[in-house]
């Protein structure tokens, strides 16, 4: 059942559906790759609990929680 | 030696790609800047036996697209200048990203050497890579480096050579499939864009019709002059782009990236990699539990940085020392040598103190961008703004603003021209300018020293606890005008945190050294100029007119009069004297705040008193306020020759603060007035002449005059409202 990033909790892996942003957003995190088919590990939060630390590919991804609702997901298990 | 081969070194953020560089150049890199922005440009040459080869190392960037000023400058370089060829370095623990970007290079046609870079750390997780294999599929040379070792330079170059012997000079673009819904339209557009010859002198007219499928504002900006085509691909690109919406609930834009990674992944995934490394966790994380963890994680960062403060202001303050002492030395031998007159007081009081007083935190600018470059190459600057990030977004700032804002004095003590500086870590120009524009509200060295001078006179009795809330309200105040900007001026949606946790890796010193040397370098070529010029012209502001001679005269015949005088006083002759002595120096005191206030700065200083009595402040402090803009140190020493004291050494602030705090002047609302005018006023001109270096005129004149209109308006606030209610 897909969700947004925002919602996976920490130790949690997943992998990605689809990337709605479009634009400046869009393209950064394209950039970076995260595209669909992308496994990722949610490996931490900042202090405040925003932003949020992915591991994926072999390199550490950060990005905002209002950013990550951009992104759909299926959570493993 | 026939031909100097021109080749672009490029690759993604933290992939060792200027490691490499600077292995390959040695020291004969050098750095400027692109035309009119602030990135980078280093060159440097490499030479073999065989020949020579210019290298520019390009800004890194993760893709091609016109998102950064980075990306458009990469791009540029390559059209614009066509080098002969391209080395990529790329990050070998992290493939697939970093073959993005190769990607797109190859789709621009430019000729590509890909340097797999830290093999040994790719061995060491147990990965392998078959280099060959990648280079066979790829149809590009591949050659296996450790960039920090200099393993693979010399043959990286010989890639080089190879590949301009057998290209010679022609580029043939790769094409790669998009899928059967774009496929056909890129192929349609192409078509039309050759026969018209649509911007064909400049781009490879496939790659052109890919980015007008990704609709790249630059590009698209260029093509609206270049022809009527324009419109006609817009509408096509629409077309395209309505229907994929409607069928697969996408952009263009993210299809090409999918087909870009899916042939990435074709390629890996014949046998080029033995083993995938994706979520494994590495040292890096581990380190990250610690450095990043809820509690510790903000405890760990204020320690390293109070210590980079510590060791910038009390390591720095010996060499810097030195320095002063140096000045000092050229001061006092300049003016033994001449004679007393005007060039001597320009050449002394100008000139040398002037510039001597900027050059003086050389050593300081030094020592913290050393430390910064350091932990920047490090890896943990990432971090502090991933932690930060939240607070700061709430002000419209970026996570990456605290470290400005610290530099700046945040502790105070600290100083905004290297605070403004650290800005160039920020990559969005609004947020960026936002911070530049209020780092300068920190309390820094030469503010401290003002601020225990008017602290030790009016709250002798809780000076720390001023103190410390002064230091509250400039963070406060920083943090607010930012939030202020950012809903005004500085209007826009704040920039995406989708930013890269690099590992943690220990920098290379050639690699900390260049950065730091080339940073300090434009500072000393700023002191000498433009500092020169203004420190040449706040000395004549306060200077001339000098006093009529009749008024001069008037001070000889008190001082013959006392001369006189004293023969008749009681007394030994040693008490005589030093009756005399204190009675002759009352008297060039006078003297000197005479001269003050009758040079222009004092004339001046009447001129606007007019509106500074709206603020309340005393005469002294106008005058002060106006010399204090060359040097905030110049506050203290202007207030003492103000306030007729003579002693213009800072340190020796306590009797001045005794004839402070005597002056009915300086009422509750007077201090608070002056207080955070002091704060908020306008930078130092060695802050707005790096301001402007950082940014452009506009925004330095934006500094000086908002925040002399903030400030003003605070204290005319405060003053007023203060008063009614005293």
């Amino acid at each position: 059942m897909p969700v947004t990033l925002r919602s996976m909790k920490k130790d949690q892996k997943g992998v990605v559906v689809a990337v709605n942003a479009s634009g400046e957003l869009g393209r950064r995190i394209r950039d970076m790759g995260l595209v669909p088919g992308t496994e990722f590990m949610v490996v931490g939060r900042a202090p405040l609990k925003d932003p949020v630390a992915l591991r994926m590919k072999g390199f550490t991804l950060t990005l905002r929680n209002n950013e990550a609702d951009f992104i759909t997901v299926t959570p493993e298990d | 030696m026939s031909k100097e081969y021109f080749v672009a070194v490029s690759g993604q953020p933290n992939c060792g790609k200027s490691t490499m560089f600077n292995a390959l150049t040695g020291s004969t890199a050098r750095v400027g800047n692109y035309p009119g922005i602030t990135v980078d440009r280093t060159e440097g040459r490499y030479c073999s036996t065989e020949f020579c080869a210019n290298l520019v190392d390009l800004p890194g960037t993760y893709s091609l697209t016109s998102y950064s000023m980075e990306e458009v400058v990469a791009r540029d370089v390559i059209v614009d200048e066509k080098p002969d060829v391209v080395i990529n370095m790329l990050d070998a623990t992290s493939l697939e990203r970093s073959l993005y970007l190769a990607i797109q290079f190859m789709e621009i046609g430019v000729p590509v050497v890909l340097g797999l870079n830290m093999m040994d750390e790719v061995r060491k997780k147990g990965i392998r890579i078959d280099s060959h294999k990648l280079s066979e599929l790829m149809g590009v040379p591949v050659v296996e480096c450790v960039a920090r070792k200099g393993v693979g330079k010399d043959e990286l170059m010989a890639s080089v050579k190879k590949v301009v012997d057998e290209t010679q000079g022609k580029w043939t673009p790769v094409n790669i499939s998009y899928g059967h819904d774009l496929d056909p339209v890129i192929d349609e557009m192409t078509a039309m864009i050759k026969k018209a010859e649509f911007m064909t002198d400049r781009y490879d007219p496939h790659w052109l019709a890919v980015k007008y499928l990704e609709e790249d504002e630059i590009v698209m900006k260029n093509g609206s002059k270049a022809g009527p085509l324009a419109a006609q691909l817009v509408k096509k690109v629409a077309e395209v782009s309505a229907h994929i919406q409607k069928t697969l609930n996408t952009y263009p834009e993210a299809v090409l990236a999918d087909y870009r990674y899916g042939f990435i992944n074709s390629i890996l995934k014949q046998g080029v990699i033995s083993r995938e490394d994706n979520l494994r966790f590495d040292f890096s994380d581990k380190i990250d539990l610690v450095l990043t963890h809820k509690f510790l994680g903000p405890l760990i960062m204020f320690s390293v940085m109070y210590a980079m403060f510590y060791i910038t202001f009390n390591i720095g303050a010996i060499p810097q020392g030195w320095v002063e002492n140096g000045f000092g030395w050229l001061s006092d031998t300049i003016a033994a040598i001449l004679p007393d007159g005007l060039l001597k007081s320009m050449l002394v009081s100008g000139v040398i103190d002037g510039v001597g007083a900027v050059m003086g935190f050389t050593p300081l600018i030094l020592i913290m961008f050393a430390m910064l470059v350091f932990l920047e190459d490090l890896g943990y600057m990432a971090r502090v703004s991933y932690m930060v990030d939240r607070v700061f977004r709430m002000f419209g700032l970026h996570g990456m603003s605290i470290m400005p804002f610290i530099m700046s004095g945040g502790l105070p003590g600290g100083c905004a021209v290297p605070g403004v500086m650290t800005c160039r870590t920020l990559r969005s120009p609004k947020e960026r300018i936002a911070t530049i524009l209020t780092a300068p509200f920190m309390i820094c060295g030469a503010k401290t020293t003002a601020y225990l001078m008017l602290v030790g006179a009016f709250y002798p009795e809780n000076a720390t606890t001023v103190m410390f809330f002064l230091v509250l309200l400039s963070w406060l105040l920083a943090l607010c005008v930012g939030r202020l900007l950012r809903w005004t001026a500085l209007r826009g949606e704040s920039t995406p945190f989708v930013m890269e946790l690099p590992p943690y890796r220990i920098p290379t010193l050639h690699g900390i050294a260049i950065h730091t040397w080339d940073r300090v370098w434009q500072y000393i070529k700023k002191a000498g100029t433009v500092i020169l010029a203004i420190s040449v012209l706040m000395w004549a502001l306060m200077t001339f007119p000098q006093l009529p001679n009749d008024r001069i005269a008037t001070y000889d015949t008190q001082r013959t009069q006392i001369i006189h005088e004293s023969e008749s006083w009681v007394g030994t002759n040693q008490e005589k004297q030093i009756k005399l002595d204190k009675a002759l120096s009352q008297i060039s005191y006078n003297q000197g705040e005479a001269a003050l206030k009758n040079s222009y700065a004092g004339q001046l200083s009447d001129a606007i008193s007019p509106v500074t009595n709206i603020a309340g402040f005393p005469w002294q402090a106008n005058i002060a306020f106006i010399g204090a803009f060359a040097a905030k140190e110049v506050f203290v020493s202007t207030m003492s020759t103000a306030y007729s004291l003579g002693d213009e050494d800072p340190d020796n602030a306590l009797s001045l603060s005794e004839k402070i705090a005597a002056d009915k002047a300086w009422t509750t609302p007077v201090i608070w007035s002056v207080f955070v005018f002091l704060m908020v006023y306008v930078p130092c001109m060695v802050t707005v002449a790096v301001i402007i270096r950082e940014t452009n005129w506009k925004w330095g004149l934006f500094s000086v005059f908002g925040s002399l209109g903030f400030g003003f308006g605070l204290s005319v606030i405060i003053y007023q409202v203060g008063t009614l209610l005293c």
